[in-house]
């Protein structure tokens, strides 16, 4: 068996028993259930960490602006699926709303009730990658200009306006204000979180690999001589951008899913600086890098450090165990990857470069004898 | 023009302590060429500390030990957080500073319990209302602008006409060549940080006076707009910054005026754009250009 056909079927056995675990989660834990909300939790950080990963890591562009992208396909799933019949008391204080349709009714009009409305959620979802890759485009044309700090500030700034628009009351009866958008359609289990995302970030890994990745990575690795080698880089940036923006609003979209109302708040900059950390603990500039961190951080925020926040932990009882303590922990030990693991968990390796080392091992072993 | 005078005279008081802090971002950019993102967040602590101290011992103790505590603080960030990083790409560095806010935002939610910290009158004379011009403002709002211009007077003498002043201008001007002089590079940058950090300190001190709470979320936003001045007025400026920070408070406070608060902060965000494309050089910035 050549390396190429072992390295396929590697990656393709790990995906499927990985997927196999989430659907036997969600057809034996009820859906409320933890581990049901680490793994929706932690797939659309996944998502969003590796969009970011595509711009921050393959493209080199360091861009703080995946939160005010997520808050747009948030609030878009949130504003066209919201059932019509809801939409008086969800839009009190705006007379019901301006818009009086909702696309998963509409889909279930002519292709019943289950598939229509599951067609009409992802159209949703489409809809706010859609108006988040158009969003980037437009900033991307004074903002793409400018370079790594400058870029990372103006980004942040864009984000920061965009949810101040959004908490503006004149646009009320779209965005509902400062008031929370809820009682839209959500999935309850886990499984269609997991294959939504790993599709998304399977176009992404395609992506990577294609030609334009690999201009990608030439931009990155040096502006100079990539435009010297014939590639547009004004043309590159903003493809990057552009796609990046339009999976993190589809993250968004699966992130208002998963939290069940909507609201500007949670879409600050330590969101995006989350994610950027997330990012960093993978790896920059490898996937796998990045969806398994985005597990492991969510795993460990979310349920395995829990006792150190409510007075036990390992058995122990401590006073110094209160609320908020577990973040403090995470957060010294993303500091030391920060400073002393720069290259993260994966470095710039996927998963099936781990086969590579371990053959490499043993072939060095081998050679030694 | 009578509704809109005590916005102006708040926006001066605003523009003051923004340049107070935006110092801080000048400094340290002007020799690391580092967005101090946690700088905004030293801020945030030099307010918690001085709602804990004011409340546990009198006054004249209590705001030294918050000049004393903060400019601590940002000497350990550096030496803690930046120092190793040196040699790194200017990436890494910005990603730690990134980490160290979202340690110290963490570590504030603990301490705290997530609860907002009521100030209470924590300096006698200056929270003491006075009428100016037939307008009601806190005494601190007149005293920001005159110890503002003091301060940078101050910082103006000891960084033109001071040896670690000489130094710290050789540091930014080129790094490696001023480290061959014989400059304790070292040295030069924790100054950095103690000067930017007692202003922050000074800035904190009065701009929570003038809010009922600190919160862990309280310097994000003064942070983020004090790098916006810094930005505008030429980074690595100290009069830039200074003089954007006042254009800033002043230009929020009038569209607060006008009754569009919701955008007064997105208002320096587009200023900061605009600039950015337009002149990124600044007010008062040097031109760099980039070398292959």
């Amino acid at each position: 068996m050549t390396m190429k056909k072992k390295k396929t079927i590697f990656t393709a056995v790990v995906l499927a028993v990985l997927l196999a675990a989430c659907v036997a989660v969600d057809l034996t834990l009820p859906s409320y259930h933890i581990a049901v909300t680490v793994i929706k939790k932690a797939t659309v950080y996944a998502l969003v960490a590796v969009s970011m990963n595509l711009l921050n890591g393959f493209t080199g562009l360091f861009s703080l602006g995946q939160a005010g992208f997520m808050l747009l396909g948030a609030y878009a799933y949130g504003v066209l699926t919201i059932p019509v019949a809801k939409r008086a008391s969800v839009y009190q204080y705006f007379d019901g709303g301006a818009i009086q349709f909702s696309l998963p009714e509409i889909f279930a009009g002519f292709l019943g009730d289950t598939v229509g409305s599951t067609v009409g959620m992802l159209l949703a979802l489409l809809v706010g990658g859609l108006l988040a890759a158009l969003m980037a485009y437009l900033i991307g044309l004074p903002v793409l200009r400018l370079k790594s700090d400058y870029l990372a500030i103006a980004t942040l700034g864009f984000a920061e306006i965009l949810r101040a628009f959004f908490q503006w009351n004149a646009l009320g009866p779209i965005t509902n204000g400062s008031n929370l958008l809820k009682s839209y359609p959500t999935f309850a289990h886990a499984t269609p979180y997991v294959i939504l995302a790993g599709l998304m970030i399977a176009v992404i890994l395609l992506l990577i690999t294609s030609t334009y990745g690999r201009a990608f990575r030439a931009i990155r690795d040096d502006e100079v001589a990539a435009e010297a080698m014939g590639i547009n880089l004004a043309r590159h940036k903003r493809m990057a951008f552009i796609i990046s923006s339009f999976f993190a609003g589809i993250g968004g979209g699966m992130m208002a899913m998963y939290m069940g109302t909507i609201a500007a708040a949670p879409f600050k900059s330590t969101l995006t600086y989350e994610i950027l950390l997330i990012v960093v603990i993978g790896g920059i500039g490898s996937i796998t890098g990045s969806v398994l961190a985005s597990f492991l951080y969510i795993f460990s925020s979310e349920w395995l450090l829990r006792g150190l926040d409510s007075g036990k932990f390992l058995g122990i009882n401590s006073p110094i165990f209160k609320n908020g303590f577990r973040m403090v922990v995470l957060s010294v030990i993303i500091m030391c990857i920060v400073l002393f693991f720069r290259k993260g968990i994966m470095g710039d390796k996927e998963l099936p470069d781990l086969l590579d080392r371990r053959s490499r091992k043993r072939k060095k072993e081998a050679a030694g004898k | 023009m009578q509704e809109l005078l005590p916005y102006l005279i708040n926006g001066i008081s605003v523009g003051g302590q923004y340049a107070l802090i935006a110092i801080g971002y000048t400094l340290v950019y002007g020799i690391l060429r580092l967005i101090n993102f946690a700088h905004g967040d030293v801020f945030m602590v030099a307010g918690l500390v001085m709602v804990y101290a004011t409340t546990s011992m009198p006054f004249y103790i209590a705001l030294p030990l918050v000049l004393i505590a903060t400019v601590i603080l940002g000497f350990v960030i550096e030496r803690v957080a930046y120092k190793p990083l040196r040699s790194a790409p200017r990436m890494s560095l910005m990603i730690s500073a990134i980490g160290v806010s979202y340690l110290i935002q963490n570590l504030a939610f603990y301490i705290t319990g997530g609860v907002p910290q009521p100030v209470s009158n924590p300096i006698p004379w200056i929270s003491e209302n006075v009428t100016i011009l037939g307008a009601s403002t806190k005494r601190v709002t007149l005293v920001t602008p005159v110890l503002t211009i003091l301060l940078v007077v101050a910082l103006v003498y000891l960084i033109n006409h001071t040896k670690i002043g000489m130094a710290m201008r050789a540091a930014a001007k080129d790094f490696e060549t001023a480290q061959l002089m014989g400059i304790k590079i070292n040295a030069v940058i924790s100054m950095t940080f103690v000067i930017g950090s007692f202003l922050a300190a000074v800035g904190s001190m009065l701009y929570f006076t003038n809010y009922p709470s600190v919160a862990i979320t309280s310097g994000g936003m003064p942070g983020l707009k004090a790098f916006v001045a810094a930005v505008f007025g030429g980074i690595g400026s100290i009069p830039g910054a200074v003089v954007g920070a006042f254009i800033i408070g002043l230009c929020e406070e009038i569209i607060k005026g006008l009754g569009y608060t919701t955008f007064s902060d997105a208002f320096t965000f587009a200023l900061l754009i605009v600039v950015l494309c337009v002149k990124p050089t600044g007010l008062f910035g040097e031109k760099v250009t980039d070398k292959v």
